[in-house]
């Protein structure tokens, strides 16, 4: 009984001053640890992607020498090797602003839909600009990187908007899961049809069939070039939303007793997704696994925070694509593996072990 | 009396075709407790989310302090009436002081940095609820009752005037449902918050609120003080149940038992047990 009545008034008297400033020390702790982890992370990422992009220019089919590497680096294209050298710049670039974009907008789709399985390929995205690309390639010959841009992105947001659109309907709007169902549904449906299209025509299969399976390699800077103002556009747009993605964490009903308007922040966070992997899908083919490793893994080092988690989820996308593509390069010598098989093997067991250690970072 | 807080007129509000309330009136007096009380599936839970602003009426308004809440700026709105809902969701992995902290979204902005505002509300919000000491926990790892207390925090930080809350004490063991409306009235008292909160368990809602509205049928049955609500009559007709009611020997507030089948006392010809024509009582 006196343990019993004791504890309220313990507790009335502890909201003082002095438990106050004990607070705020333990607040500016909490945060010093918080940066020291980050800061420490990040560094490690960063030293990672130098590593990645030394690696993804120094290697492939064609051996070459360092000397050949600062030539071709300071714009050389003397010998064979220097050739192979600077082209395999675009390439190596390309690998990491794909790695970048798929990865955060892995992240965004993840907060957006509150479900860890979410990633480009779940919510019909990719499978919408893979359909369109194959339409625009099969029945209207497009053949310029804008023209298939401007199809995968028009293919995305058809789907995704397909996708909210049936989550939608019914009582209580679109839910989480109602989201990913409906994305599986129309992913599952958007992938019969590309066959469909496909496979009566014998002359392109071969051109869509490399696109389908999704790599980095054969990269222009004329390619890369007509990709960047919508992969900046997407970056923006995404960090501006990573405040709403904390708010839409916490469930619909306390984000909006927040102060957050809860469609206007998936509506901005989705087209900051699709401006991020459209673009990217119509340039490498879809590329599968990234969006959805990445940010994971990126929660151990970065938390719950998406103000730190997609800048984290940029670098980590980057750093895992690269390698990927530089794996592709050595395992499969003299021949070459697409990116896109790699990052499945690569990205499946870093799954497994991130579903099994299943204290990774908050949604 | 005191001056009103929220004030709700002629609501008519549902989902889809369906209509749950059914022009109800209500007035909130500021600085105070209320409860809103009733039987399952009788607009309770309605209610609250159509003064939250999460449901928007067909008909009737809610005014806060005078003005159309249905009208307010989400952001502005949200720095003068928290809510708090029956199931909130802890991202995975949390820390009380992270989650805690995003209950000043509402006073911050694009350009506007965490302030030293934020973090004295922070702070105070977390020694208020007892937390200071849990603050780098992680809210997976804290007790229902703890966790309940870090929601509360979360909107204590939020520094609104009113605070409504779905059934704040659900799925709470019987101690922990009295430690959080101990601490809602410490609130109350201490910084004057409004409270609204859609209350389950009767004799805890005529104990700690200062007034009762009870629900039936999407209608406000009846609103006024613990002593006026919870009554024999009022149990009959809103719950369907035959009772008694005597005065709480620690509180002096009326306690409702219910009687039953097996209490040992015979109602066949009770007109409360012929009563059960309410379309709540599925």
């Amino acid at each position: 009984m006196q343990t019993c009545s004791q504890k309220p008034h313990a507790s009335h008297n502890s909201s003082g001053p002095a438990s106050g400033s004990s607070v705020n020390r333990s607040v500016a702790l909490r945060t010093k640890r918080n940066a020291a982890r980050r800061l420490s992370g990040g560094a490690a990422l960063f030293v990672l992607l130098g590593l990645a992009a030394t690696l993804s220019v120094a290697f492939g089919v064609r051996e070459v020498g360092w000397p050949e590497i600062v030539a071709a680096l300071s714009g050389q294209v003397e010998t064979i090797g220097d050739a192979a050298v600077s082209s395999r710049l675009p390439r190596t670039l390309l690998a990491m602003l794909a790695g970048a974009a798929l990865g955060v907008s892995g992240g965004v789709m993840q907060g957006l839909t509150r479900n860890p399985l979410a990633d480009p390929g779940l919510l019909g995205v990719n499978a919408g600009a893979a359909l369109a690309v194959v339409i625009g390639i099969a029945w209207f010959g497009i053949d310029e990187t804008t023209s298939y841009i401007w199809t995968a992105i028009a293919g995305a947001a058809i789907s995704a908007c397909a996708v909210y659109a049936i989550a939608s309907l019914g009582q209580g709007g679109a839910t989480p899961l109602r989201l990913a169902l409906a994305g599986a549904a129309i992913t599952a449906a958007l992938s019969s049809l590309t066959t469909a299209v496909v496979l009566p025509r014998g002359d392109i299969g071969g051109l869509v069939q490399s696109w389908l399976v999704g790599g980095v390699g054969g990269a222009t800077y004329e390619q890369l070039l007509p990709v960047l103002p919508f992969l900046v556009t997407g970056f923006v747009i995404t960090l501006l939303a990573a405040r709403k993605l904390n708010m839409l964490a916490l469930g619909d009903d306390t984000a909006a007793g927040l102060g957050e308007k809860v469609a206007v922040a998936r509506a901005m966070s989705a087209v900051g997704a699709v401006l991020l992997c459209g673009p990217i899908t119509a340039v490498c083919g879809p590329i599968g696994f990234v969006g959805l490793v990445v940010p994971h893994a990126c929660r151990l080092l970065a938390g719950g925070d998406y103000r730190w988690l997609l800048p984290f989820s940029a670098l980590g996308g980057a750093v895992l694509l690269t390698f990927s593509d530089v794996a592709g390069r050595l395992v499969a010598h003299p021949s070459e593996l697409d990116v896109g098989i790699v990052t499945a093997f690569v990205g499946a067991p870093v799954f497994i072990w991130i579903v099994r250690n299943r204290k990774v970072g908050s949604l | 009396m005191s001056a009103c807080s929220l004030l709700a007129q002629g609501l008519v509000a549902g989902y889809g075709e369906r209509t749950i309330l059914d022009d109800v009136s209500l007035n909130v007096p500021a600085g105070q407790t209320t409860a809103i009380v009733g039987a399952n599936a009788c607009g309770k839970s309605t209610l609250l989310r159509v003064l939250s602003r999460l449901l928007t009426p067909t008909q009737g308004s809610v005014l806060l302090e005078g003005h159309a809440i249905h009208q307010l700026p989400t952001r502005r709105l949200a720095q003068q009436l928290g809510f708090l809902p029956q199931s909130p969701i802890a991202p995975e992995g949390i820390s009380v002081l992270d989650l805690v902290s995003r209950g000043r979204h509402p006073h911050q902005g694009l350009f506007k940095r965490w302030s030293s505002a934020d973090e004295a509300a922070v702070a105070d919000a977390l020694a208020a609820t007892h937390l200071s000491e849990l603050a780098e926990r992680h809210v997976d790892e804290l007790s229902g009752g703890q966790r309940q207390r870090v929601w509360i925090a979360m909107a204590l930080a939020q520094q609104t005037k009113v605070l409504l809350l779905d059934e704040p004490t659900t799925f709470l063991d019987i101690n922990h449902q009295v430690d959080v409306l101990d601490l809602l009235t410490d609130l109350n008292r201490q910084r004057g918050t409004t409270i609204v909160m859609v209350l389950h368990e009767l004799n805890l809602a005529a104990r700690y609120a200062d007034r009762l509205v009870a629900m039936a049928n999407g209608k406000v049955y009846a609103v006024g003080t613990p002593e006026e609500i919870l009554t024999e009559q009022m149990v009959c007709e809103v719950f369907g149940l035959e009772s008694r009611v005597i005065e709480d020997p620690v509180t002096g507030k009326p306690m409702m038992i219910p009687l039953g089948r097996h209490g040992g006392i015979h109602t066949a010809n009770d007109a409360c047990s012929r009563n059960k024509k309410a379309p709540c009582f599925e």
